[in-house]
């Protein structure tokens, strides 16, 4: 409290999982990970209280095997519950769900002035809703409120299917909006009629009914996954078209459609198994490009860009698609009504000026990039792609006057 | 060998007590928790209870204090079957050098004060079944260096002291543990360059604890590179060490 009191610029840091530059701050960046202590739990209601620097990964340890999940989950579990926040993370039941922010019941935040402020709906809520999804910008989290889960297994009943192109694709997602979970794996150098094929998966948690005999008197089985680690950053010429190609058309053929039970950890960390994934981009690393378009105007915006994506040929690893929910609380909160990609791409010479390209086509289509992922975009793209940044400027104005919860992320969009 | 309840922890608002803590909560054992200010152990408490379902009953001494460091062993209305001492002050060795108080801090906080704590609690546990008594000292007593002899003297008169205490108790139950961490990622050692395949985790050093504890070892080096590293630096001549710098 004294240190935020007393130092002229700095921001929160949980996990360090941004793609960004979100958690750094040439001054001062807090290191928040220590504090993990779980502070209460009603195991009636599901109501946690933890410190922020808790890691997804450890709630997961501890409350998995008691019968409670995360009512939201981004794709990795090494971040913090106060990132989380920041970040206002979504998961594969946006549709359903909203963000993790819909389920913060309250939060304490150190502000500019080193005082501790409760936020909740009734209490603070200009500074509780401008938090969700702010970036670390109003303050520091310190401790947090949610609601879990009730799961009565730790497996999910997934569902495959195949669509042969990106129409196909949007389809099958419009109709799985009645499954708790569902996403979809785009081949991002598809050409031509097969322009965004793509692999659906909706997920259920199993209900304990639903066992299978063998695992029927353990529904918690905990599966402590065993880490797998990419030794080495690859050489860059690793990953060029036709690896990428080769792998997404092994991925593609081996998805059998239909229906299978698996293990919570695989279904929503499926990277988490391999410790430093990333270098598998090679030295120059990789950005992350995760776009939202208005629903209306989804299917006309992503086809758009999976044609220049696939005309570079710079191919995206990782692609994904989903249909979100609506808007919720948190002032500049990504998550909107509509369709939502993320793709990766290795850095190259040629990326950025791509990057830009497909900036314009997100512009043209009222899309907006999501901060947490962003590391490149201008102060222009932000502020028309967020169009409540003037009442975050303003509960700023109100809490942080001099401007002192800064990052590098914000100093770039002028936030 | 089993771990007898309560285990008591002084110094448990360290980042090394807390994991200590964490993991005799999760072998069952019930707690009693020592440091200077109680209130920092409280979130800790509740963390313990609500991830391994223990209870820890939570103590305020200053073991520097003569007479609250009697009154922790006189008035405990349980003996504990076990005594883990985390208590430890690295201090600046530079200051130390030309400051009396800084240096007698160092001695009091790294041997004085642990040793006489530990000792106190030895009389009265002597002849409790499966009863252990854990000091955390350091690989820095084990040859003084100019970077930090003032601690190292400290840590060496307090690996000296569970020597002996061992030795006075070795044909009895009670058993005497020496733990030597080497260099561990805390608060203590935050912002120092350690080399990574030389420097434990607290959860690393609480393992090993544990495990020392249950297999009734009598001194262990957290990571068993430190026990050659020690090795060597203890066989080079004095001829030769007195102008080395490491």
């Amino acid at each position: 409290m004294e240190t935020i009191a007393s130092t002229k610029s700095l921001i929160a840091r949980g996990a360090g999982r941004s793609y960004g530059d979100a958690a750094l701050n040439a001054q001062m960046t807090l290191l928040m990970a220590g504090s993990s202590r779980i502070l209460f739990f009603d195991d009636q209601t599901g109501r946690l209280t933890c410190e922020a620097g808790m890691l997804l990964a450890d709630i997961l340890k501890v409350f998995v095997p008691r019968g409670w999940f995360l009512p939201v989950t981004p794709g990795t579990q090494y971040v913090t519950v106060g990132g989380m926040i920041a970040s206002d993370v979504h998961g594969k039941n946006h549709h359903g769900a909203g963000s993790f922010g819909v389920h913060v019941e309250s939060f304490d935040l150190a502000v500019s002035n080193g005082q501790m402020l409760r936020c909740a709906a009734g209490e603070n809520v200009d500074l509780f809703n401008a938090t969700i999804g702010g970036m670390g910008l109003t303050g520091v989290i310190l401790r947090v409120t949610f609601r879990m889960l009730r799961i009565e297994t730790d497996l999910i009943l997934q569902e495959t299917i195949r669509a042969s192109n990106l129409g196909e694709a949007f389809d099958v997602l419009e109709r799985s909006l009645s499954s708790t979970y569902s996403v979809a794996w785009i081949d991002s150098l598809a050409k031509g009629d097969r322009l965004g094929r793509a692999v659906v998966f909706t997920g259920e948690h199993l209900a304990a009914a639903e066992l299978p005999k063998e695992r029927a008197s353990t529904p918690f089985k905990s599966s402590q996954h065993s880490e797998r680690k990419v030794p080495f950053d690859f050489p860059g010429i690793t990953l060029n078209r036709f690896s990428v190609s080769a792998f997404n058309a092994v991925y593609f053929a081996s998805r059998k459609p239909g229906r299978l039970i698996v293990d919570y950890q695989p279904y929503f960390y499926p990277l988490d198994s391999i410790s430093q994934w990333n270098r598998i981009y090679g030295r120059a690393g990789f950005v992350q490009y995760q776009v939202v378009f208005p629903r209306e105007g989804s299917r006309e915006a992503i086809a758009a860009i999976l044609r220049r994506v696939s005309d570079y040929g710079v191919g995206s690893f990782l692609s994904v698609l989903k249909l979100c929910g609506r808007q919720r609380n948190g002032l500049l909160s990504f998550p909107r009504e509509g369709y939502t990609l993320a793709l990766d791409f290795p850095i190259r010479a040629r990326t950025f000026s791509m990057l830009l390209e497909l900036d314009r086509i997100v512009d043209d289509h009222d899309g907006r990039i999501y901060l947490a992922k962003d590391a490149r975009m201008g102060a222009r793209m932000f502020e028309r792609g967020y169009p409540r940044t003037a009442e975050f400027a303003l509960v700023r104005q109100q809490f942080d006057p001099s401007r002192k919860m800064r990052s590098v992320l914000s100093d770039r969009l002028g936030i | 060998m089993t771990i007898v309840s309560p285990v008591l922890i002084v110094g448990a608002a360290s980042d090394i007590g807390r994991a200590i803590a964490a993991e005799y909560a999760k072998a069952g054992a019930s707690l009693i928790l020592a440091a200077r200010d109680v209130r920092r152990l409280e979130d800790d408490a509740k963390d313990l209870y609500y991830r391994y379902k223990a209870e820890a009953q939570l103590v305020e001494c200053d073991i520097l204090d003569a007479a609250q460091r009697e009154a922790l062993v006189g008035n405990m209305t349980e003996v504990p079957g076990t005594v883990i001492s985390v208590v430890g002050l690295l201090g600046d060795e530079t200051i130390a050098w030309s400051s009396p108080a800084a240096a007698n801090q160092i001695m009091q906080v790294n041997y004085v004060a642990p040793s006489l704590l530990l000792g106190a609690f030895a009389n009265r546990m002597a002849k409790m079944p499966g009863a252990c008594i854990i000091g955390i000292s350091s690989v820095a007593g084990d040859r003084g260096r100019k970077k930090n002899y003032t601690y190292g003297s400290a840590k060496a008169g307090f690996t000296a002291f569970l020597s002996g205490l061992r030795n006075r108790f070795g044909s009895s139950e009670l058993h005497v543990l020496t733990v030597k961490p080497g260099f561990a990622a805390t608060r203590m050692t935050q912002g120092m360059a350690l080399p990574s395949f030389l420097t434990a985790s607290p959860e690393q050093v609480a393992r090993a604890i544990l495990e020392a504890h249950r297999r009734r070892k009598n001194v262990v080096y957290v990571l068993g590179v430190w026990r050659w590293i020690m090795l060597i630096i203890r066989a080079i001549p004095e001829q030769t060490f007195k102008s080395m710098d490491i």
